[in-house]
């Protein structure tokens, strides 16, 4: 079971500042490992969907080449304080997790 | 930007194959940026991933500002943020030139979201770090070396 | 090599300073105007950030990355260890000072009875002892590491406190100091070599960081999340120079840490960071 991500989002005038962390290893599979030396499988997001208040703003492509626990930053005009930002990620093992937050 | 000139002249072969991949009716200039093949993520080299991704020469653009460091703390979060102020802009991708696969990540906006990202990025050894921006169709790119060196201290 | 010889020949003068026996405080005024004459345009409260007050090009990626640390999980696993009863019932909060809040500043401390210095995880130890679990080793990431890692943002922001008083704790303080500007190892050098000397320089690409400003902000998180504990980065430290270096929760990097501490005193204490 994937950890939840954390999700801060902030009114800065009339565009939503949204902030995502996921909790994820993002594995390249390019990784050995230190104590067996055999390579870490891949393991890592593939798709990201940010919606707010149900509409899709923000649709995202992934792979080990973003960081571990990835981060997120992104601005959505017309959205306002109270709004429900919701975020979901699908990653390549077919493990998945959604998280909602509301702006500031 | 005398790195990214230096870059351009490097990669012309490679810009040179995607051209004659394009007249060859291979690939198709415009695309949606959301349906990038995911092949592309695994695509190995600049002109291998640019024609994945079905991108031909994308334009310079002095509208894109990659926000990221001269010399990376750790190659390992590298933050990058990639703001366009191109009319229209509807995706941003990042690709981080000297990975193994240089395709990072790349995002589409809709519904109010804006031409912009931040997130943090895994970079192999110093390189440009580029974005290519799909707007109106058409597609712009800018590009920012980042230097990644060994480190060990830290504290 | 300019710069390395140049170094030397500091270490010579300030060792030679320092060595005139004085007090904690002096120490540590001279130590503050030794940074602030080399170095007038950085003031002394950003030492807190170590390295990253000398290239804003980190210190922006530091800042970056601190909007959302990616090492937050580890801070909510300590978050639970710290609101879990011990076997007596009790929790961490009720046998610490101030239920553990705005104290972190404080550690390390000159136990009189004891005759030692008592660190913040020796402090979670006896808690723990005293609560009928088993003592947490130092140093150890998973333990000591990601508790404390938690605890001490309950008093970030507080400002370093260390107290020296009576003949015994200044011993301590000056073992402790004895041991920072020693040089040892292969490579011969001392703690000062460095962090004194050197701060600010680079070595090969390393920017190295001050002493003073070092122990407002431990555990670091290097790279994101890989927790270090600052004795264990003392033992990294003496391994870097060749030397064999005394455990973590040792007597001697013990009494390293409170003369490290004390250089810090008045510095806002920055819990928990991210490091390269």
């Amino acid at each position: 079971m994937a950890e939840p991500m954390k999700i801060r989002a902030t009114m800065q005038g009339d565009v939503a500042d949204v902030k995502v962390l996921m909790n994820h290893p993002m594995e390249t599979g390019l990784r050995k490992d230190a104590k067996t030396g055999q390579m870490v499988p891949a393991h890592h997001i593939n798709t990201v969907t940010a919606k707010i208040n149900g509409n899709t703003v923000l649709e995202g492509n992934m792979a080990g080449g973003v960081s571990k626990n990835p981060y997120l930053g992104f601005k959505v005009k017309g959205a306002k304080s109270g709004d429900t930002v919701e975020v979901s990620w699908v990653d390549n093992k077919g493990d998945k997790r959604t998280d909602t937050a509301k702006i500031a | 930007m005398n790195a990214l000139r230096r870059n351009v002249l490097k990669g012309a072969t490679g810009a040179g194959a995607v051209a004659v991949a394009v007249a060859a009716g291979l690939i198709t200039p415009a695309r949606v940026l959301a349906a990038t093949p995911r092949s592309a993520f695994d695509a190995k080299g600049m002109a291998d991933t640019m024609k994945a991704m079905g991108l031909a020469a994308p334009a310079d653009s002095k509208d894109i500002t990659i926000k990221a460091p001269d010399i990376a703390e750790n190659g390992a979060v590298v933050p990058v943020e990639v703001t366009s102020s191109i009319a229209g802009t509807s995706g941003i991708a990042i690709l981080a030139e000297k990975n193994a696969s240089p395709l990072v990540a790349d995002f589409s906006f809709q519904g109010g979201a804006q031409g912009f990202i931040s997130t943090r990025i895994k970079m192999a050894n110093t390189s440009l770090v580029r974005a290519v921006v799909t707007a109106g169709g058409k597609t712009y790119t800018a590009a920012k070396e980042v230097k990644v060196t060994i480190g060990g201290c830290g504290g | 090599m300019k710069k390395a010889i140049l170094g030397l020949i500091g270490l010579g003068l300030l060792g030679g300073a320092v060595n005139v026996m004085a007090s904690p405080e002096s120490d540590r005024q001279e130590m503050i105007k030794y940074y602030t004459t080399k170095y007038p345009n950085i003031k002394i409260d950003d030492y807190v950030y170590g390295a990253l007050a000398f290239d804003a090009d980190s210190k922006a990626q530091y800042d970056a990355i601190m909007e959302f640390p990616p090492y937050e999980s580890v801070l909510e696993k300590g978050k639970k260890m710290w609101e879990t009863p011990l076997k007596s019932g009790k929790t961490y909060a009720d046998c610490l000072p101030n239920g553990g809040k705005n104290i972190a500043g404080n550690y390390p401390y000159f136990d009189e009875k004891a005759g030692k210095v008592v660190t913040l995880i020796d402090a979670i130890n006896a808690c723990r002892v005293a609560n009928g679990e088993q003592a947490y080793k130092p140093g150890d990431k998973a333990t000591t590491g990601t508790l404390t890692a938690y605890m001490r943002t309950l008093s970030d922001g507080m400002l370093m406190n260390i107290k020296v008083e009576g003949p015994k704790a200044l011993d301590a303080y000056e073992d402790g100091k004895k041991t920072f500007f020693s040089r040892a190892g292969q490579l011969n050098f001392s703690c000062a070599t460095c962090h004194v000397q050197n701060a600010g320089v680079r070595l090969r690409s390393e920017l190295i960081s001050p002493a003073v400003g070092h122990t407002v902000h431990w555990p670091v998180f290097r790279g994101g999340d890989n927790l270090v504990e600052l004795q264990t980065r003392y033992v990294g430290c003496f391994k870097s120079v060749r030397h064999i270096s005394a455990p973590a929760g040792s007597e001697k990097l013990n009494n390293l840490e409170y003369f490290h501490s004390y250089l810090s005193n008045g510095l806002p204490m920055k819990a928990s960071v991210f490091r390269k």
